[in-house]
């Protein structure tokens, strides 16, 4: 029921992730980014869910349970970040470069 | 015990003897008393399982060698090399001359060396000399004779060095050791050929096969003997590698009359006697053994005239009379080779003896009166008859045996090694003219010694005035083993009495076995009757000639203190630096090779291409590669992200195919 639209819609939702984690300079907007594609991703799980049972909705809790412990971490760094630079903006840290 | 077990006691006396001294040296210095009981009592025990050996041997003789067999070494292939000792005849003769005469060395170094501070670990390099020189004339292949050849190097240059805190000293060993290396490489080669020529390297097979696998004269076997000889003219001292020896004499005194004199410098000689089936088969390397030998004999006498430190003179004697024994051995005569190896090892190390008991005196003498001249220059000594009598009558007999004065000992090799060469003239001229250097040699031998002796016995004393009334007689000791050395060297022609005096030529007999395959091969007859009485005589007046001659010039003119002395001139002052030989040395080889080394080797080929490309060179690559891989990183998250998703992409489609 509804497989092909909501494998499309996942489709749609994940690309908006992934666009937005490579285009958006804000910590907290990428970081709600990431989330979209978590959730994208689950989406597919529940329709697929429909020829794969059980085993398929299970992943969706798993998923769901590290979002959650992603969303404390990062926000904790981001909260961190902000902290020492007034700022959230990506383009200012780089504190990796070689 | 049967004779396997007495061969093998008597090389496992000397290890042991130099495993119990050198932990003594490291861990008991001082404990002389148990260092001497050690090292000489070993000797002692080696000597007594020698004469066993003897004795056995005695008893029935044997026609082809005695294999004792320790362990399997080399097993390669067809290359099969045993650790095994090798028991005729000749090594017989050997293990009684190196144990025999090493006893006498040792109980002498007793006395020398006692005030040393480093007299245990004297004692332990000693001890494995001897085990290296046993290992070297038992030894039944050649690798294992290689062994042994080797190790009497380096105990050889472990003692020339043994003050090494003067760096004349170490340098002198290190010559040594240096000049030994070109010789041994002639040794190597020759074991390549050999190897390639027999397919084996033992010795019995090597010898025995070798009329059947060489061809008389050719090619092959020329150059086998001709490398063994480059091998032997390192070893023994002749031309062009004979400098090392009187260098040498840096080392203790006993050190050069056992090592230099007696029996390490003579392995070259054992070696050309070893392997007589070979050199009968290539008359060009015979020629070449006895030329070279002849021509060393003659020149280093010529050199000994002018010396005026007592033990360089019996350096460049002993260089003379190794010549004389390459002389007898290139002319075929191998038993007259080794009878005068016997017997030079016996007044030699009794001329070395003596001459180290008249430096002990010296060196206290002055020593107590805190004078800083030179002990071993004969200008210091003179008129040392009256304070040193044994010593002096000792001295007469040895200098009587080396010069030829019947009857003692050297009187009757050195003749049969004068009769040896002028037999061979008769097919070979040339040979005439190696017996005509060998006659000058022996009037110049006579002349030295005789120089030898006034300089330092005869005369007004020149030590000092205040030093003479400190020279007095060594003590028992040392004089203990010289007059056994004495005894040797007056009576020792006994043991090859030729058949002029009645005498049934012993040792002839007695290594028949060993050189009767050689001798097969040379036909030329012995003189006898007429023409070996004048030769005789010839020898025995050239003899008392040089000794009067040498007695008269030396004390006809006044001599002056090493310190007063007039610097020499002329050709006098060429004799007494030896030809300048090494300077020439030093200035054809030495210096190009040092300039070679430092510009090519060190500056070229080590700074430039191994430090610079090798080195340095990939340290600069890693470090390109990593400047390169560094600029990836950015530290801006986009771009970690965007590498990522083309990763993540990329893997994905790998996968979907």
């Amino acid at each position: 029921m509804f497989l092909g639209p909501s494998l499309g819609l996942s489709a749609i939702l994940f690309s908006l992730g992934v666009a937005g984690v490579l285009l958006r300079r804000n910590a907290i907007v990428l970081f709600m980014c990431i989330e979209l594609m978590l959730n994208a991703v689950n989406l597919t799980f529940v329709a697929l869910g429909q020829l794969y049972g059980a085993n398929a909705y299970v992943m969706v809790f798993f998923v769901m349970t590290v979002a959650a412990a992603e969303a404390v971490v990062g926000l904790a760094i981001i909260l961190g970040v902000f902290r020492h630079r007034q700022s959230v903006d990506l383009q200012n840290i780089n504190l990796l470069q070689g | 015990m049967n004779i396997s077990h007495l061969v093998w006691l008597a090389v496992a006396l000397p290890v042991g003897g130099f495993l119990l001294n050198g932990a003594l040296a490291l861990r008991r210095p001082h404990a002389k008393g148990l260092v001497s009981l050690v090292g000489v009592g070993v000797l002692f025990g080696a000597f007594a399982a020698s004469l066993a050996v003897f004795r056995e041997l005695w008893r029935q003789p044997p026609h082809d060698p005695i294999i004792v067999r320790l362990w399997s070494w080399l097993p390669v292939d067809r290359l099969q090399v045993e650790v095994a000792f090798q028991v005729d005849q000749l090594s017989a003769v050997m293990l009684l001359v190196v144990t025999g005469v090493g006893s006498l060395i040792h109980l002498f170094s007793v006395g020398y060396m006692r005030q040393d501070p480093g007299y245990a670990r004297y004692f332990a390099y000693l001890n494995l000399f001897v085990v290296f020189m046993l290992v070297l004339v038992l030894g039944s292949s050649f690798p294992v004779l290689f062994i042994g050849w080797e190790g009497v190097g380096l105990c050889s240059y472990l003692l020339i060095g043994f003050w090494f805190e003067e760096k004349a000293n170490a340098d002198a060993g290190k010559k040594a050791f240096l000049m030994n290396r070109v010789g041994d490489f002639g040794f190597l080669v020759a074991m390549f050929f050999i190897w390639r020529a027999f397919g084996s390297l033992d010795l019995v097979t090597v010898l025995s096969r070798a009329t059947t696998t060489l061809q008389p004269g050719g090619a092959v076997v020329t150059a086998i003997t001709l490398f063994l000889f480059l091998g032997c003219t390192g070893k023994s001292a002749q031309i062009p590698l004979y400098t090392w020896l009187p260098d040498a004499m840096a080392g203790p005194t006993p050190v050069s009359a056992l090592i230099h004199a007696a029996t390490m410098v003579t392995a070259g000689v054992y070696l050309v006697a070893r392997t007589n089936v070979l050199f009968a088969m290539a008359p060009v390397s015979s020629s070449v053994v006895a030329g070279v030998g002849a021509l060393t004999a003659l020149y280093a006498a010529t050199i000994g005239l002018r010396q005026y430190d007592i033990k360089k003179v019996l350096a460049y004697s002993t260089v003379s009379q190794l010549g004389y024994m390459f002389l007898a051995v290139g002319s075929g005569a191998f038993v007259s080779g080794v009878f005068h190896l016997v017997t030079h090892a016996f007044f030699k190390a009794l001329l070395f003896l003596g001459s180290g008991s008249v430096i002990h005196a010296l060196h206290h003498a002055y020593h107590a009166t805190h004078s800083h001249e030179d002990p071993q220059d004969m200008r210091n000594m003179g008129g040392l008859r009256r304070e040193m009598p044994v010593t002096f009558w000792l001295m007469v007999i040895a200098t009587l045996a080396i010069a030829g004065i019947p009857p003692f000992a050297g009187f009757f090799s050195k003749d049969e090694i004068l009769a040896g060469a002028f037999a061979r003239g008769g097919a070979e001229p040339a040979y005439y003219v190696f017996f005509g250097m060998g006659l000058l040699a022996a009037l110049l031998t006579a002349f030295y010694m005789a120089r030898l002796l006034a300089l330092t016995f005869l005369g007004p004393n020149r030590t000092g005035d205040a030093e003479r009334a400190h020279l007095h007689e060594a003590p028992w000791i040392m004089t203990g083993p010289l007059l056994v050395l004495a005894a040797l060297s007056a009576a020792g022609g006994v043991i090859n009495l030729p058949a002029f005096v009645g005498g049934g030529a012993g040792l002839e007999h007695w290594l028949e076995p060993v050189f009767a395959s050689g001798r097969a091969l040379l036909h030329f007859e012995h003189p006898e009757g007429g023409v070996e009485l004048t030769l005789i005589a010839g020898a025995v007046a050239i003899a008392v000639i040089g000794l009067v001659a040498g007695f008269r010039v030396t004390l006809g003119r006044p001599m002056l203190p090493a310190r007063q002395a007039p610097a020499d001139t002329g050709f006098a002052l060429v004799l007494n630096r030896k030809y300048y030989v090494d300077e020439l040395y030093d200035a054809v080889v030495v210096r190009p090779l040092a300039w070679l080394s430092r510009v090519l080797l060190w500056k070229g080929v080590d700074q430039g291409v191994i430090d610079g490309v090798a080195v340095n060179g990939t340290a600069w690559v890693s470090r390109m590669f990593g400047l390169v891989g560094s600029r990836l990183q950015t530290g801006q998250v986009g771009v970690y992200v965007v590498l990522f998703l083309a990763g993540a992409l990329w893997i994905l489609r790998a996968v979907i195919r």
